[in-house]
């Protein structure tokens, strides 16, 4: 297929048209609107259900009725609107089903701004919606990227029976760049066995996320982790760069590690060892990659947009095999590669936050910086 | 069973009926709201294209009651989640049953929604005027002075509102094809609220928009009456405030002619 010059809330969902997408139920907020609006006319054109939901909280329950048939079906938020399906998602997550969402994330909390951010880091991987469940995350950090998750994480959700979200920045829905669109798929034809489609010529199926009995809570609760387990063990995905030899590693996803990217090149071209470890699932987390790099490294920096999120996560893999430093930007704004370049040089010149908690440090800094 | 008379058979279980005893208690009338949705499923013979979705309420269960496939919805969402299935699956028979904090209270956004998109799905209302499963409490549906567990000294309205009139409310949306209010508390009113319950699943049939079937119900447990006072109390408290009647009947299902109810 030819590169075409594509926005990154189209490209996300023509690339889920194209994976056969069925159904799709949404709600405008700013900034992901583009992706409804383009299903509004796409998936009527293609016969195939659209409908603009009276609220996010309608969106999800809709999606998930569609998902108890065993069609292919997502909705798209950002962070408010996302925090309204949280209900939702831990009902769909407790009757196993494959759910696609994708969360172009604002600046928060509450009803924030409509700038870019990494704010949901925390809602979205270590759950949101109540009780014990885990999602496959993955962040893009560029439309072509976008657009590749977005097909894999039907693949995914089917696979395990499971949510998939793809979590982007403002960023990535509304930057344009060339990218290539894979060919449109057919859309299924057949259906798992624990789809409820009308019990025709078979017994009838019911599919709920209640077990009154706490043993058979227990039982449940047990098959979704095991499942989990079989997630960690085959769903870690991420991008090194420039790592064989670097003694200090940034850790940033999406928008926060394609900058960090920048900022890494002209780091190396003035020859200070750093390269990036850019995770592409959240959830699972490369925690093993993570740790190898902190066990080789003198120092790793965690940039987020956001005040820290992933930045336990890092620590927790980390496991004390190296320092972990910090460096954010907060409510909707995207930082320079010059700031995470000005980062690269104090590490490298030996100068570490004291204490604890680097983000102490790091908020001392940063007050300097913007006042 | 297994009679060598000429005993003629007059009343049999649904076949969209499991052979479960059911969890509700003496005097509910659930059980009979249920049998009527399930006779008129044989009668009509949608078995195999019906998919039913359950509420949060003392009907979470009904799937154990009903031969059918089933889903279940977040407490007020199910008007939502039928929709996403009738979406999908547009020839198969959507039906949503809830209660009134089901629907009138947490889910009236979705109510509201799905009737005024006209959508081709039928509700079946459970109207009781008190929160059933949860041990009592006030119901947006509950009488003025109404003394429940969080109204202990009577519904006050000044604070807490007026009871919400849902079969009116939804009959004013254009998308609502067959909208009624009918009760359970006697056999003539059973037997008309069957009739409904077939004129409500015709419309869908029909794609002929929303249809809701109001059923005003009794809760003896809650209620703190006897089944037969409770009973009672629907005729002469609940009719009054919840008239009996067609709030909505679009023109095409008017003059409909049923076919006889299959031989079983």
């Amino acid at each position: 297929m030819p590169r075409e010059l594509l926005k990154g809330n189209i490209a996300m969902a023509e690339a889920a048209v194209r994976a056969g997408l069925q159904a799709y139920f949404g709600y405008p907020i700013t900034p992901q609107t583009e992706l409804l609006e383009w299903m509004s006319q796409r998936m009527p054109e293609l016969g195939r259900a659209f409908l603009q939901a009276e609220s996010e909280v309608a969106a999800i329950n809709m999606v998930y009725g569609a998902a108890c048939t065993g069609a292919r079906v997502m909705t798209s938020s950002s962070s408010p609107g996302v925090s309204l399906m949280m209900e939702g998602l831990s009902y769909i997550a407790g009757t196993e089903l494959p759910v696609v969402l994708i969360d172009v994330m604002r600046g928060g909390p509450g009803l924030g701004n409509i700038a870019p951010s990494q704010g949901d880091y925390n809602q979205i991987v270590h759950g949101g919606g109540h009780g014990d469940y885990h999602s496959i995350v993955l962040a893009p950090a560029s439309v072509q990227e976008a657009i590749d998750l977005t097909v894999l994480s039907f693949d995914l959700a089917e696979k395990y029976r499971s949510i998939v979200v793809v979590i982007a920045d403002g960023n990535i829905g509304q930057m344009m760049e060339p990218a290539e669109l894979p060919p449109m798929q057919p859309v299924k034809e057949t259906y798992p066995d624990w789809a409820v489609r009308g019990a025709e010529g078979r017994e009838r199926r019911v599919l709920s996320s209640i077990y009154l009995n706490p043993d058979e809570e227990e039982a449940a609760n047990i098959r979704m982790f095991e499942r989990w387990q079989q997630i960690q063990a085959n769903e870690v995905r991420y991008k090194e760069y420039y790592m064989d030899d670097a003694e200090i590693v940034i850790v940033g996803f999406g928008t926060a590690g394609r900058i960090s990217l920048s900022a890494v090149r002209a780091a190396r071209a003035a020859g200070i060892r750093v390269g990036l470890l850019r995770p592409v699932t959240l959830s699972p987390f490369p925690t093993a990659q993570v740790r190898e790099a902190a066990s080789r490294a003198r120092a790793l920096l965690v940039v987020e947009m956001n005040t820290g999120q992933m930045l336990r996560d890092v620590q927790l893999a980390a496991a004390g095999l190296a320092p972990v430093e910090f460096y954010g930007r907060l409510g909707g704004v995207t930082p320079f590669p010059d700031e995470i370049l000005a980062e690269i040089q104090r590490l490298a010149k030996g100068s570490f936050s004291a204490g604890d908690d680097p983000r102490n440090a790091w908020l001392q800094r940063l007050r300097a910086a913007v006042n | 069973m297994g009679s060598t008379n000429s005993a003629q058979v007059v009343y049999r279980r649904p076949e969209a009926f499991t052979d479960t005893p059911t969890h509700y208690c003496p005097g509910c009338t659930h059980g009979i709201a249920h049998r009527l949705v399930a006779e008129v499923i044989d009668e009509m013979g949608l078995r195999e294209k019906t998919i039913g979705v359950a509420p949060v309420g003392c009907a979470v269960f009904a799937y154990n009651y009903f031969d059918l496939d089933f889903v279940e919805a977040a407490h007020g969402r199910a008007p939502a989640m039928a929709t996403g299935i009738k979406r999908v699956l547009p020839d198969r028979t959507v039906f949503t049953y809830q209660g009134d904090g089901d629907l009138a209270s947490i889910g009236m956004a979705e109510i509201m929604h799905c009737a005024a998109r006209g959508e081709n799905i039928t509700v079946i209302f459970i109207n009781n005027a008190i929160y059933g499963m949860t041990g009592g409490q006030m119901a947006p549906t509950s009488l003025p002075n109404q003394k429940t567990t969080s109204s202990p000294l009577g519904r006050d309205v000044e604070q807490t509102g007026y009871p919400l009139h849902m079969a009116e409310a939804i009959a004013t949306l254009d998308g609502a094809g067959y909208v009624v209010r009918r009760s359970l508390h006697d056999p003539k009113n059973i037997r008309q609220a069957k009739k409904a319950i077939r004129l409500a699943f015709e419309a869908q049939q029909r794609n002929l928009g929303f249809s809701m079937v109001e059923l005003l119900s009794t809760c003896p447990t809650n209620w703190g009456m006897t089944p037969q006072a409770a009973l009672k109390w629907v005729e002469e408290h609940m009719i009054p405030v919840y008239p009996l009647d067609d709030f909505k009947v679009t023109p095409a299902l008017a003059g409909l002619r049923l076919q006889a109810p299959r031989e079983g």
